[in-house]
C-alpha cells in the first residue's frame, strides 16, 4: 500500500471506522456485559456501562432452567454430524465435477443451488408429517439428516471451487502410480485441499448452528439445539434482561469464537469462490 | 520387456479430431522422442499410451497384450510430468515411496527400493523435505524416482525438462540418457525441443498435426528428411528453402539447403546477398543473409570469419546436399 | 479430459449427493402439491375428500395474503438496500489506511454468527424496548418519549434487526472485492486526472458490480425464508403487519392446524421463489463461473 495520506486523514477515518465499528459490535456488547449484572441493575434507569456488582448467578440459573448443556450438545451434534455427513457425500461429488466435468456439470451445480432456493415452508408440511410417521420428530438423528440435505449444496459448490485449484496432474500421477480411486481421493486429494475442506467444514458448522428454522419447528424437549433453547426464552414469563443476556451469550459465544478464528476463509467459502 | 504398438489409433475430443491415424511399433528397450510444434498432438498420444486418455479408435499394444481398455495402474508404466507432479504433502522419501506403497509390498522393500532410489539419483540428504523446498533440478529428480522404483515397462517424459534453465537442462538431458543406458528399459519422450530430439533419441517420431511425419534414426531425419517439414523442423539452425525458378533449375517445386552446406566468397558464387545481422557464438557464426530475389538465408560459418552489417558476400550450396522437394513437400 | 471408465466412475461418484437432493426436493414437493388439493385439517378430521382449487382460493383470497407478500418484498428489498449500501460505505472505509484493521474486522463481522432468535431476543429486550431498552434510554435522554417499535413499526423493526445480522456479509465480500482492484488501476485513474467521485463512479463501482451481484443472489436466498425473527419478536403481529410469506405459511398450516390452506400456501411461496430465482440465476449464472 503506497498510498499517501496525511496523518490527519488516518486518524480521522480510523476514528470513523472505530466508532461504527463498535455501533455495530454494541448489541453484541450490550449483551455481554448485561449477563454479569443482577437482574435489577440490568434494568435500572440510567443505566450502568459496567457491572456494579459482578455475578454469575444469571448463568446458573438459566443452567438450571432450560439445560443449556444439552441443548449446546445437540447443536454440537447436529451441526457437526450433518457437515461430516454432508463432506462424505460431497467430496466424491465434488471430485467427479471438478476432475471428470461433463457438458452438464454446469448445470447440476446450477440446479444444486437453486433447490437452496426453495423455501423451506413449501416442504414444511410434508416433512413434519414424514417425521410424525417416522418418529423422528424431536430427535437429533433427523435434525442431523435436515441439516445434511440443506447444506450439501453448499458444501459441494465450496469443495468444487477448491479441488479446480488442484493441477489435475497430481491426480494423474496418482493413478500412474497404480493407485485405485480410493486412494486417489483418501491419500493425495484430500490431503492436497484440506485448507479447504477444513474452511468448508468451520462454514458449515456455522451455518448449521445458526439454523432457526427446522431446528425450531422439528423439536421440543429432547433434540432441541441451541437456537430452540434461545427461543424458549422469548415467551414473556421466561423474560428476565440479565438471565436472558446470559442465555444468548452462551448460545452465541461458541460460535462467534470459532468465526472469529476462521474469518479470513469465509469470503471465499460463502461466495463459492466467486469473489476473491 | 516393453514393446509398445499403435495400430490405427485415433483421437478425437468431440468434434475435433486432435489425432487423425497414427500406426508405431516402439522396439523394447528403444528411446524414442516425438517431436513436432506445439498442440500437435505430442501429449495427446502419450497420454494414450500412459492410459490417462482413452482412444477413438484404434489398439494400443504392451509386449503384445491389447492395453486399449486397460486403467493406467495396470498397464505397468512410469510417467514423468512437464509439471513434476509431486504430492506436495508428502515428503521425497513418500513421494518415491507412493508407488510402491500402492502396490502393498513390504516395508522392508520399499526402504530398500527407495534409499537406492536416491543414491543413483542424488537425492539422499534431500529424503525428508517437502519438494517445496527443492529447487526444478531436484524436483525433477524425485519425479525421475518415482518413476524408476516401480520397474516400469516403460518411462513416459512429458517435456520433463522445459521448466529448468538452460544448463540444467543440458544436465538432465545427459542423466536421463545415462539412466536409459543403465536400465536399458523403453523409454518414450515427448518434447518440442529438437536438440534434445537429437541428442537423446535412438529413433525419434516427427508428428504434424496428429500425423506421422517421419519415423526413423536421428541421422536418417537429418541426412534423409521424408519431406519439406521434417527438413524444416529438425536442424539448427533451421534449413533454407527457396521455390521458384532457381528450384526449377535442378527439376524440383522447392529446394533446401542447411545453413552448414555452403561455400562462402567475398568475390563470387552462385547467389548473391548482402550480410544483415551476424549471430558470433564464438564456436559459430550465424550469418543472415538478404539474398538478391531468393529472400532471407541462414549460414553457418566458422567462428574466425569476421563479416559486418553490409558486406555484400556470395552463397554457393553444396551441389550434393540440395534437398527437392516436389509439390506436395514430399522429397524427391 | 479423462477416460469412459473416469467418466464412468465420476457419475457413480456424483450419484449419491444428486439422487439425495433430487428425493429431498421432489418428494416434500409433490405431497405439498397433494396437500394443497386436499381437505385436510389436523382439528377437523372429518373433512376429507378433494378440495379441487379451494384451499388456494381460501388463501390467496384472504387479505392476509397480499398483506405478506408485500410485507415479504419489502423485508427482502429492504435489508437488501439498507446491506448494499451500507455495506459499500464500510467496505470503502475499512479499505482506507487506518489503525487497528485486525480488530475492526472482527468486530464489523460479529453478527453475522450471531444466531436469528439471539439477535432478535437482544435487539427486542436490549435495544427496543420502550421501558429498559437502550433506545429507550436514548430517547428520554433527549427528553423524548420512548418508541414502542414492535408495536408502532414492527416490520421496519424487524427489518432493522434481519439488516443488522446481514451488513458484515456484504461488507466483507465487497471489501474483498474492493482490495482486489490494484493498486495501479486506482493510481493510473488518479494519474488521469479523475477525482475521488469519478474514481468510485467509473472504477470502483464496476469492478464491484460483481460481487454486488452475488451479495443479491446469496442474501435473497435466505431473506426470502426469514422466519426465526419474526417468530421471536412480533409472532407476525400486531395483526398481520409483520409477517410474510414463510411466517403465514407456518400460521396457517402449523399454528392453525389447516394442513390443506398451508400446503396451498406453501406451493405458493415455492413458486414466488422460483419466479425470483430465474430471475437471479439468470443474472448471477453467468458470472459463478462452474
Ligand atoms: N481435453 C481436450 N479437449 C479438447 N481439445 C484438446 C484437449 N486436450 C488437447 N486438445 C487439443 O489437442 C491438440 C493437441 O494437444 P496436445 O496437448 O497433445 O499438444 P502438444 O503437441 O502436446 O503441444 P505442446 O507442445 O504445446 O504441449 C491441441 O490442439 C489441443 O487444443
Ligand atoms: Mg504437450
Amino acid at each position: 500500500m503506497a498510498r499517501r495520506v496525511s496523518v490527519q486523514t488516518r486518524i480521522g477515518f480510523t476514528v470513523l471506522a472505530w466508532a461504527v465499528a463498535l455501533l455495530l459490535f454494541s448489541p453484541i456488547l450490550w449483551t455481554l456485559l448485561t449477563a454479569f449484572k443482577t437482574e435489577a441493575e440490568a434494568i435500572a434507569t440510567p443505566p450502568t456501562f459496567f457491572p456494579q456488582n459482578f455475578t454469575l448467578e444469571n448463568f446458573e440459573a438459566v443452567q438450571d432452567r432450560s439445560d443449556y448443556i444439552k441443548h449446546a450438545w445437540n447443536s454440537i451434534v447436529v451441526s457437526v454430524g450433518s457437515t461430516l455427513l454432508g463432506l462424505i457425500i460431497a467430496i466424491p461429488a465434488a471430485w467427479s465435477m471438478a476432475f471428470a466435468p461433463s457438458k452438464r456439470t454446469k448445470d447440476i451445480l446450477m440446479w444444486m443451488l437453486s433447490t437452496k432456493m426453495m423455501p423451506a415452508v413449501g416442504v414444511l408440511i410434508p416433512i413434519y408429517l414424514i417425521f410424525r410417521d417416522l418418529r423422528l420428530l424431536d430427535t437429533v438423528h433427523g435434525l442431523t439428516l435436515i441439516m445434511t440435505l440443506i447444506n450439501l449444496p453448499i458444501i459441494v459448490w465450496m469443495l468444487y471451487t477448491y479441488f479446480k485449484e488442484i493441477p489435475v496432474d497430481i491426480l494423474e500421477a496418482a493413478r500412474m502410480d497404480g493407485a485405485e480411486l480410493w486412494n486417489e481421493i483418501v491419500h493425495v486429494l484430500v490431503p492436497m485441499a484440506v485448507p479447504g475442506i477444513a474452511s468448508t467444514l468451520l462454514l458449515n458448522v456455522i451455518l448449521a448452528w445458526n439454523e432457526a428454522f427446522w431446528t425450531i419447528t422439528l423439536t421440543s424437549g429432547r433434540a432441541g439445539t441451541l437456537t430452540a433453547f434461545i427461543s424458549s426464552f422469548s415467551s414473556p414469563q421466561g423474560l428476565f434482561l440479565a438471565k436472558l443476556s446470559a442465555a444468548s451469550l452462551l448460545a452465541i459465544a461458541p460460535i462467534l469464537l470459532l468465526g472469529w478464528f476462521s474469518q479470513k476463509q469465509l469470503v471465499r467459502g460463502l461466495t463459492f469462490g466467486a469473489v476473491k | 520387456m516393453g514393446s509398445i504398438t499403435l495400430e490405427h489409433v485415433n483421437k478425437s475430443f468431440g468434434e475435433v479430431q486432435v489425432i487423425p491415424d497414427i500406426s508405431l511399433d516402439i522396439k523394447d528397450g528403444e528411446f524414442v522422442v516425438f517431436v513436432g510444434p506445439s498442440g500437435c498432438g505430442k501429449s495427446t498420444l502419450l497420454r494414450l499410451i500412459a492410459g490417462l486418455e482413452d482412444t477413438t479408435s484404434g489398439i494400443i499394444k504392451l509386449d503384445g497384450q491389447d492395453v486399449t481398455d486397460a486403467a493406467p495402474a495396470k498397464r505397468g508404466l512410469a510417467m514423468v510430468f512437464q509439471s513434476y507432479a509431486l504430492y506436495p504433502h508428502m515428503s521425497v522419501r513418500d513421494n518415491i515411496a507412493f508407488p510402491l506403497k500402492m502396490a502393498k509390498l513390504p516395508p522392508e522393500v520399499i526402504a530398500q527400493k527407495v534409499d537406492y532410489a536416491a543414491r543413483t539419483l542424488n537425492l539422499a540428504s534431500y529424503l525428508d523435505r517437502r519438494p517445496r523446498a527443492l529447487s526444478g533440478g531436484q524436483r525433477q529428480r524425485v519425479a525421475i524416482g518415482r518413476a524408476i522404483v516401480r520397474e516400469p515397462k516403460a518411462f513416459l517424459f512429458d517435456e520433463p525438462l522445459s521448466n529448468l534453465d538452460a544448463a540444467l537442462r543440458v544436465n538432465m538431458r545427459l542423466e536421463i540418457t545415462e539412466l536409459h543406458q543403465q536400465l536399458k528399459t523403453t523409454m518414450i519422450y515427448v518434447t518440442h525441443d529438437q536438440v534434445e530430439a537429437m541428442t537423446m533419441a535412438d529413433r525419434i517420431v516427427v508428428l504434424n498435426a496428429g500425423n506421422v511425419e517421419q519415423f526413423g534414426s536421428p541421422l536418417d531425419l537429418y541426412k534423409k528428411p521424408a519431406n519439406r517439414f521434417v527438413a524444416g523442423f529438425i536442424g539448427s539452425p533451421k534449413m533454407n528453402f527457396v521455390d521458384g525458378p532457381e528450384a526449377a533449375k535442378h527439376n524440383a517445386h522447392s529446394i533446401g539447403v542447411r545453413p552448414e552446406h555452403f561455400k562462402l566468397s567475398t568475390t563470387e558464387g552462385a547467389w548473391k546477398g548482402t550480410v544483415g545481422v551476424a549471430e558470433q557464438l564464438g564456436s559459430d557464426t550465424f550469418l543472415h543473409v538478404q539474398t538478391d530475389g531468393l529472400g532471407l538465408m541462414t549460414i553457418r560459418t566458422d567462428g574466425d570469419q569476421t563479416f559486418k552489417h553490409g558486406d555484400v558476400v556470395y552463397l554457393t550450396p553444396d551441389a550434393t546436399r540440395i534437398y527437392k522437394f516436389d509439390a506436395a513437400g514430399k522429397a524427391i | 479430459m479423462a477416460t469412459k471408465q473416469t467418466r464412468a466412475l465420476a457419475r457413480t461418484m456424483m450419484a449419491p449427493a444428486v439422487i439425495v437432493l433430487f428425493i429431498w426436493m421432489i418428494v416434500p414437493l409433490v405431497m405439498t402439491l397433494w396437500f394443497s388439493f386436499q381437505n385436510y385439517s389436523l382439528i377437523n378430521p372429518m373433512m376429507t375428500g378433494f378440495a379441487g382449487w379451494a384451499n388456494y382460493v381460501y388463501v390467496i383470497g384472504d387479505p392476509s395474503f397480499t398483506q405478506a407478500l408485500v410485507n415479504t418484498l419489502i423485508l427482502v428489498g429492504g435489508v437488501l438496500i439498507i446491506t448494499i449500501v451500507g455495506g459499500t460505505f464500510l467496505a470503502l472505509l475499512l479499505d482506507q489506511p487506518i489503525w487497528g484493521q485486525g480488530i475492526l474486522r472482527i468486530l464489523v463481522i460479529s453478527p453475522f454468527f450471531v444466531m436469528p432468535p439471539v439477535a432478535a431476543l437482544i435487539w427486542k429486550n436490549g435495544f427496543m424496548h420502550p421501558g429498559y431498552g437502550m433506545l429507550g434510554h436514548l430517547w428520554k435522554f433527549f427528553g423524548l418519549q420512548p418508541v414502542d417499535w414492535f408495536n408502532q413499526y414492527p416490520l421496519f423493526s424487524v427489518i432493522v434487526i434481519v439488516a443488522w445480522q446481514w451488513l458484515p456479509f456484504a461488507t466483507l465480500i465487497l471489501l474483498t472485492a474492493l482490495q482486489s482492484l490494484s493498486e495501479e488501476q486506482r493510481e493510473a485513474a488518479e494519474m488521469d486526472g479523475a477525482n475521488a467521485a469519478n474514481r468510485f463512479r467509473y472504477i470502483i463501482l464496476p469492478h464491484m458490480a460483481r460481487a454486488i451481484t452475488i451479495v443479491v443472489l446469496i442474501q435473497t436466498i435466505f431473506l426470502l425464508g426469514i422466519f426465526a425473527e419474526i417468530r421471536v419478536t412480533t409472532g407476525g403481529g400486531p395483526g398481520y403487519a409483520s409477517t410474510n410469506i414463510a411466517f403465514l405459511v407456518f400460521r396457517t398450516g402449523i399454528l392453525s392446524n389447516d394442513i390443506g390452506a398451508g400446503s396451498a400456501g406453501g406451493v405458493v411461496a415455492v413458486i414466488i421463489a422460483n419466479i425470483v430465482a430465474i430471475f437471479l440465476m439468470r443474472a448471477v449464472g453467468k458470472n459463478l463461473d462452474a
